[in-house]
């Protein structure tokens, strides 16, 4: 087992046939995944790496059977996608787009809320690295060969970060059950919460490696999570101690701006409810090393 | 991307905000003449630049006559305005607004920002104005007002109503100040800000409602569909280095240290600060090239690096994830001959082919230190800073 995506997930990538889309299929396909076609409008009846183009993602679903879609669209267009992708009933949806306009995601957040939500579609991103599920599939854009399988579960913002503590562990021999990319954007689909639960339901992960970074109060309705729900160990580096406060205009984000927002209280947060901070970015591995062999 | 304050208001009055009649100079003459155009015995003159906190650095003057308003005008021309927003390089003063001066009954806070926790626009409003509205939300934070906006539905009359009256608005200002909202609202909205404030929003003597200051800020994601926004950035106000490296597609921050960093992704580069410091330096800047590290970017990066006098020595920190390491290896020993730096270079590449890059570095004879972990690239580099200090100013005094 493992979370949101294996090697029979069916997934369709919306803009195939650009040049990042190509690659990227090209390294997804070469990794294993089921891609089993793309969505181009106007493309429709071609083929792009040897899979079907559709002019519409509902188009793609109804041939296909399509439940997960890469979005790799420019960010004009991006947003309009992502909805497109609700609409047609996919599950999840991976956007690696980065430079979304913030109120374009507001919009796409609203939108998603019209259906139910057993039935509403996952969106990983926007501007994330994606998903990948070691020895299985991966859904984005991360290396797939510095990942060992396991079970550790990752849940990160940043793209290189997340490569970073992967390559680490992979080091001192520990895998990956899945690694999920939440994006930097102010405004993202899933949040660290929603993956936490997942991994927390998921039999195949055993412990789960947090990467925050400063700003946002994910980290802090994370920290919330793990007090009530978490029974598994959560391992946490917060990127960002030493960042300098930046040039500011007026006062409003200060007034909104709550306690758990800079780096240290997000540090202090976690750690307050159990979480094994990692001391520097050169000891992700290390430890998760350490807590592993006293669980183990 | 910041405007002006004489822009958001242009901005504001289209959308119905309700603001004193003023004029922009660009010397002293002209803000003389402005006063003379714009007529009444009280102006304000406002120093205009992008930071807050203009009032206790002395960018904004009150003048009973032209020829105050000349002096006014002429002490903030070709000077730099340190405020305790602008961080203490300050801002250059090259454009002043003059405006009315009003009588005031009382001041308001009226904010809208982009809430990330409910990830929509919020209504922040404060029955007391002006500069201190940040201690206040800290000690009595139950005295503002916050109200989130359904952006599928907007800003509704009735919460406009609901904001006006808490305000403790009398009756003869509700449609007023309403207006006001809805007006900003709908400029937010329509034009991607992702900041607009009113600081103060004043009650006139002769019963008004009126925006005596203003502040925008846009998203730049969105600034390609915002020509007429785009229109209004002023480069005089922005952090030479900073703009530069965005035009090359470079996300830089300048700091105050002296190593200098070069890391792929933002989350890696403040990693790699982290790092810095935990070993007992300072990063000079911030600077993400993006997740391609290209030879050209990285060689783009190191001429932006070095431009900075403080830098002593450069970490560059690659994770090369789709690319190979010997490829981005060899991208760096090119940027390091063509622009024939002669600054120390320590690099930590990881990922792909790490070996084969590696041993680029090493056969290219350049004095590059090499490092294998983060923790070791950070202290290396802490090392050869402190050890190269005494003998780079023995050069510069001989």
């Amino acid at each position: 087992m493992s979370i949101l995506i294996n090697k029979t997930t069916p997934l369709i990538v919306q803009g195939i046939t650009g040049r990042i889309g190509q690659f990227h299929t090209r390294e997804m396909i070469e990794y294993g995944t089921n891609v089993v076609g793309g969505v181009v409008p106007g493309r429709g009846g071609e083929t792009a790496m040897g899979k079907p183009v559709f002019n519409t993602v509902k188009e793609a679903v109804a041939a296909t059977g399509a439940t997960a879609s890469l979005v790799v669209v420019p960010p004009p267009f991006a947003a309009d996608s992502i909805m497109e992708a609700a609409d047609a009933g996919i599950d999840l949806c991976v956007s690696i787009t980065d430079g979304i306009p913030a109120q374009d995601m507001m919009r796409v957040k609203r939108f998603m809320r019209r259906y139910r939500e057993d039935r509403r579609m996952r969106l990983l991103g926007p501007n994330c690295a994606g998903i990948i599920t070691p020895g299985q599939a991966l859904a984005g854009i991360m290396p797939g060969h510095i990942y060992l399988p396991g079970s550790i579960g990752i849940v990160g913002r940043s793209g290189t970060l997340g490569y970073e503590a992967a390559s680490q562990m992979k080091e001192l021999g520990i895998g990956v059950s899945t690694s999920v990319g939440i994006g930097g954007d102010p405004i993202n689909g899933s949040s660290f919460r929603d993956i936490l639960e997942l991994f927390e339901r998921d039999d195949a992960t055993s412990a789960v490696v947090l990467i925050g970074e400063i700003g946002g109060p994910q980290e802090a309705q994370a920290a919330e999570f793990i007090r009530d729900h978490m029974t598994k160990p959560v391992i946490a580096y917060v990127a960002g101690l030493t960042a300098p406060k930046g040039k500011r205009m007026g006062h409003a984000g200060a007034i909104i701006s709550a306690f758990g927002e800079s780096a240290p209280e997000k540090v202090e947060l976690l750690r307050e409810v159990g979480v094994s901070i990692v001391p520097n970015p050169s000891e992700i591995g290390s430890t998760v090393h350490s807590v592993y062999s006293k669980a183990a | 991307m910041d405007i002006h304050e004489y822009q958001a208001k242009d901005v504001l009055r289209d959308f119905g905000v309700k603001v004193p009649s003023g004029g922009l100079a660009y010397s002293p003459e002209q803000a003389a003449y402005r006063a003379h155009e714009i007529g009444g015995d009280k102006w304000v003159v406002k120093a205009q630049v992008h930071a807050g906190g203009r009032g206790k650095a002395g960018g904004v003057k009150v003048c009973s006559n032209e020829h105050e308003v000349f002096d006014a005008a002429d002490g903030m021309f070709g000077k730099k305005l340190i405020t305790h927003q602008s961080g203490p390089a300050g801002n250059m003063v090259y454009r002043v607004y003059v405006e009315n001066g009003v009588e005031i009954e009382r001041e308001l806070y009226l904010g809208f920002v982009l809430d990330r926790s409910s990830e929509r626009i919020m209504v922040v409003a404060s029955s007391s104005g002006g500069m201190e509205i940040e201690e206040i939300a800290q000690q009595q934070p139950e005295t503002i007002i916050r109200s989130v906006v359904d952006p599928a539905v907007g800003l509704s009359e009735f919460q406009a109503r609901e904001i006006v009256f808490r305000l403790g608005l009398g009756a003869s200002h509700v449609q007023g100040a309403v207006n006001t909202i809805k007006g900003c609202y709908r400029a937010f909205r329509n034009l991607d800000a992702t900041m607009v404030e009113i600081n103060p929003l004043v009650v006139t003597s002769d019963n008004s409602v009126i925006a005596l200051d203003a502040k925008m800020e846009f998203d730049d994601n969105a600034l390609f569909r915002r020509p007429q926004i785009m229109e209004l950035r002023d480069k005089s106000q922005e952090d030479m280095r900073e703009t530069k490296a965005a035009d090359q597609g470079l996300s830089y921050v300048g700091l105050d240290g002296n190593i200098g960093c070069i890391v792929n992704g933002a989350g890696l580069a403040m990693a790699t600060m982290d790092m810095i410091k935990l070993a007992g330096g300072e990063p000079a800047n911030f600077l993400d090239i993006g997740g391609g590290a290209s030879p050209e970017r990285v060689a783009k990066a190191f001429n932006l690096v070095r431009s900075d006098e403080k830098v002593s020595a450069i970490l560059v920190n690659i994770f090369a994830g789709i690319n190979r390491c010997d490829w981005v290896a060899e991208g760096v020993v090119q940027a390091i001959q063509s622009t024939s730096m002669e600054l120390p270079v320590i690099v930590r590449l990881a990922g792909t082919n790490v070996n084969k890059g590696m041993q680029i570095l090493k056969n290219s004879g350049l004095p590059i230190t090499t490092a294998t972990t983060l923790a070791e690239a950070a202290e290396k580099s802490v090392e050869i800073c402190k050890a190269g200090l005494p003998s780079q100013e023995l050069a510069a005094a001989s």
